[in-house]
C-alpha cells in the first residue's frame, strides 16, 4: 500500500459535538454510517434560516416569502450541482428510503406486471429490499438477488446472465454497502442494465458522504441518497432521476404544491421537480443540506476520499491485530468505503458495542438493516465502525484499545 | 468487577444451562429480537401440569444468553399458570444486574419466548 500522509483532513474543530466529554473522555464517534455529525456551519445555516428568513415557499408575494423561496430553490441548485444533476431532476424526499419508495410506487406500479422480474443484490439495506418485495408481491412479479462472493463483491457475469433472461425490468443496487463497505462499479453496472433495456436504481446513501459522486457520469436511471449521512440535517433525502422517466411518471404523494390546477373531480400536475413534492417541503433542512454539501465541496471530495481511504486502511490494520476478530467484506481498503464490520469470537456484537461505548467509542451493533446479507455471511449480527471526515487516528486507537479491554472483561485470553 | 458483566453472568454465557433441543417436547416457540437479529427458541416438556424439562436454543448476546440460562433453572417445576404470570421484574431481579433501557429486550427475550410457548401470548413482558 502506498504511504500517504498520516492526516489528510484536520476538521475536527468544525464539529461542536466532538468537544463533548463523557467522564473526561473525548468522543470517538465511529458511527457515521448511521448518521454523520454536523459542522457548525450547517447548524448555523438552519438556525439563521429559521431566525431570519422563514416563510412558506411557492406561495407568498411579500419580500420575506420571496427570501424563503430563494433560499429553498437556491439550496436545491447547490445540492444538484454537488452531485452533477440539474435542479429539475433533484427531488426532495424525507430520506433515501422515501426516495426508493417513490420509484417503487410511481414508476414500479406503472411498469412492473406479472411475469416481470426485479433484480436486487444480497448486500442491500432493507430500504432497497422491502419496497421491491411489496411491489413484486402486489404485481405478481419475481424478486431475484445477485450473489455476494466471499470477497464481498458482485459479479458482472451474473448480472449479464440475469439480464439475458429477458424478464428483468428494474435492477436496484447499493453504491457502497453499509455492512461490507464494498464500492460497487455502479457506472459499469448501470450501462449493462441500460443495454439490456432495463431501468437502474442506485442507493447512494453511503456513497455521497465519502466519494466524489457525479450522477451524470454514473448515468443510472435513478439515484437515491440522504442528507443526514452527508453532514446535513435529518428529514431530507434526494432522488435524482432521468428526466424522461420522471416526466412520464405519475406522482407519488399528492396534495398541495404538486399540482398545476385542481378541479372538483380531477387535477393536473406541476412540472419537475415539484410534481413529486406534495405539501410544504423541508425548507430549513434543504438550506442545511446545501450548506453541508458546500462544506464537503470546499474540502474537496477527492480529499475526503483520500482521508477516509487512509484512515480506513489504518482501521483495517488496527482491527486485524485484535485476536479472534474477523472482518467481513473486501480485504483491500481501496475496494471499500470507510467502514469495517466485524465479529469477535466469544464476544457478541451487542456486548462489544456496550463495552466500547463505556470508553466513549460509538459503534453500531446489530444486523444493520441487512438481515438477508447477515444470513449469507452466516452471522446473526456484526459490530461496525464507520468513519467520517472528522475522524482521526486517535478515534481508531480508542476503538482498538477498548476492544482489547472488552476481551479482558470477557476473560477471552484466559480461556 | 464489572457491574454488568459479573462473573456469574459470564459463566452462564459461556456455559449456558439447559441449552440445546429437547425431543420429544410438548410446547415450543421461537422469537427474534428485532433490534439485533438474535434468535431464541425453547422446547418445553410438560408432566402433570408442570414444566418437567426445557431447553433453549439460538444465539444472542451475553445478557440474553445468561438470562435464558439463569431463568431455565427456575422455570423447571413451575406450573403453566405460574409461568403465564411471570413479569419483567421477575426476570430483571433474577438477573441481578442493572439493565439499561437499550439492553432490556436482551434480558427479556427468553421470557417472551417461554410465555409465548405456554400462553400463546408473545407480547414483550412488562
Amino acid at each position: 500500500m502506498p504511504r500517504v500522509a498520516e492526516r489528510v483532513l484536520d476538521v475536527r474543530a468544525d464539529f461542536p459535538i466532538l468537544a463533548r466529554r463523557d467522564g473526561g473522555r473525548p468522543l470517538a464517534y465511529l458511527d457515521s454510517g448511521a448518521t454523520a455529525q454536523k459542522p457548525q456551519s450547517v447548524i448555523d445555516a438552519v438556525s439563521e434560516h429559521l431566525s431570519e428568513h422563514n416563510a412558506n415557499v411557492h406561495r407568498g408575494v411579500y419580500p420575506l416569502a420571496q427570501e424563503a423561496d430563494a433560499a429553498f430553490e437556491g439550496a436545491r441548485a447547490r445540492i444538484a450541482s454537488f452531485t452533477g444533476a440539474t435542479p429539475q431532476t433533484t427531488i426532495f424526499t424525507k430520506n433515501a428510503t422515501e426516495a426508493i419508495n417513490l420509484v417503487a410506487y410511481a414508476w414500479g406500479r406503472a411498469n412492473i406486471s406479472e411475469g416481470d422480474a426485479v433484480l436486487i443484490t444480497q448486500m442491500e439495506h432493507h430500504a432497497n429490499i422491502v419496497p421491491w418485495q411489496v411491489l413484486c408481491r402486489e404485481r405478481g412479479a419475481e424478486l431475484r438477488y445477485l450473489d455476494v462472493d466471499d470477497q464481498g463483491q458482485l459479479s458482472a457475469a451474473e448480472l449479464d446472465a440475469e439480464l439475458a433472461r429477458g424478464d428483468v425490468k428494474l435492477v436496484a443496487f447499493a453504491h457502497v454497502s453499509n455492512v461490507l463497505g464494498t464500492i460497487n462499479p455502479v457506472a459499469d453496472m448501470a450501462a449493462r442494465v441500460r443495454a439490456a433495456g432495463a431501468v437502474s436504481l442506485i442507493d447512494g446513501a453511503q456513497a455521497v458522504p465519502q466519494l466524489p459522486v457525479d450522477v451524470g457520469l454514473i448515468d443510472a436511471d435513478f439515484y437515491a441518497w440522504t442528507g443526514h449521512k452527508a453532514l446535513g440535517p435529518t428529514g431530507i433525502g434526494v432522488l435524482h432521476g432521468r428526466r424522461e422517466l420522471l416526466e412520464a411518471m405519475e406522482p407519488f404523494l399528492t396534495g398541495g404544491d404538486m399540482i398545476a390546477s385542481v378541479d372538483f373531480q380531477s387535477s393536473t400536475w406541476n412540472e419537475l421537480p415539484w410534481k413529486f413534492e406534495a405539501g410544504t417541503p423541508m425548507v430549513a433542512e434543504a438550506v442545511g443540506l446545501a450548506t453541508a454539501v458546500d462544506y464537503l465541496a470546499d474540502l474537496g471530495m477527492d480529499r475526503v476520499r483520500e482521508h477516509e481511504l487512509t484512515l480506513g486502511a489504518y482501521l483495517l490494520e488496527g482491527l486485524s491485530g485484535v485476536p479472534g476478530l474477523r472482518i467481513v467484506g473486501p480485504p483491500r481498503a481501496e475496494d471499500r468505503g470507510a467502514l469495517a464490520s466485524f465479529t469477535i469470537e466469544g464476544l457478541h456484537p451487542h456486548d462489544i458495542a456496550e463495552l466500547v461505548g463505556r470508553e466513549g467509542v460509538c459503534i453500531r451493533a446489530g444486523h444493520h438493516c441487512a438481515q438477508p446479507l447477515m444470513r449469507c455471511l452466516g452471522v446473526g449480527a456484526t459490530a461496525r465502525a464507520s468513519l467520517g471526515v472528522y475522524n482521526d487516528r486517535s478515534d481508531v486507537d480508542a476503538l482498538i484499545g477498548a476492544l482489547l479491554g472488552a476481551r479482558e472483561i470477557f476473560a477471552l485470553d484466559a480461556a | 468487577m464489572d457491574d454488568l458483566y459479573r462473573d456469574y453472568i459470564l459463566d452462564h454465557y459461556k456455559q449456558p444451562r439447559n441449552f440445546g433441543e429437547l425431543d420429544p417436547h410438548d410446547l415450543e416457540a421461537l422469537e427474534h429480537n428485532p433490534l439485533c437479529g438474535d434468535e431464541l427458541g425453547v422446547h418445553i416438556r410438560i408432566n402433570d401440569g408442570r414444566v418437567e424439562d426445557l431447553r433453549f436454543h439460538g444465539h444472542g448476546c451475553a445478557i440474553s444468553q445468561a438470562a435464558a440460562s439463569i431463568a431455565s433453572e427456575e422455570l423447571k417445576g413451575m406450573t403453566l399458570d405460574e409461568i403465564g404470570a411471570l413479569d419483567a421484574d421477575w426476570m430483571i431481579n433474577l438477573l441481578g444486574i442493572p439493565v439499561s433501557a437499550t439492553r432490556r429486550k436482551c434480558a427479556l427475550l427468553n421470557l417472551k419466548v417461554v410465555r409465548g410457548a405456554v400462553t400463546g401470548d408473545n407480547a414483550w413482558p412488562s
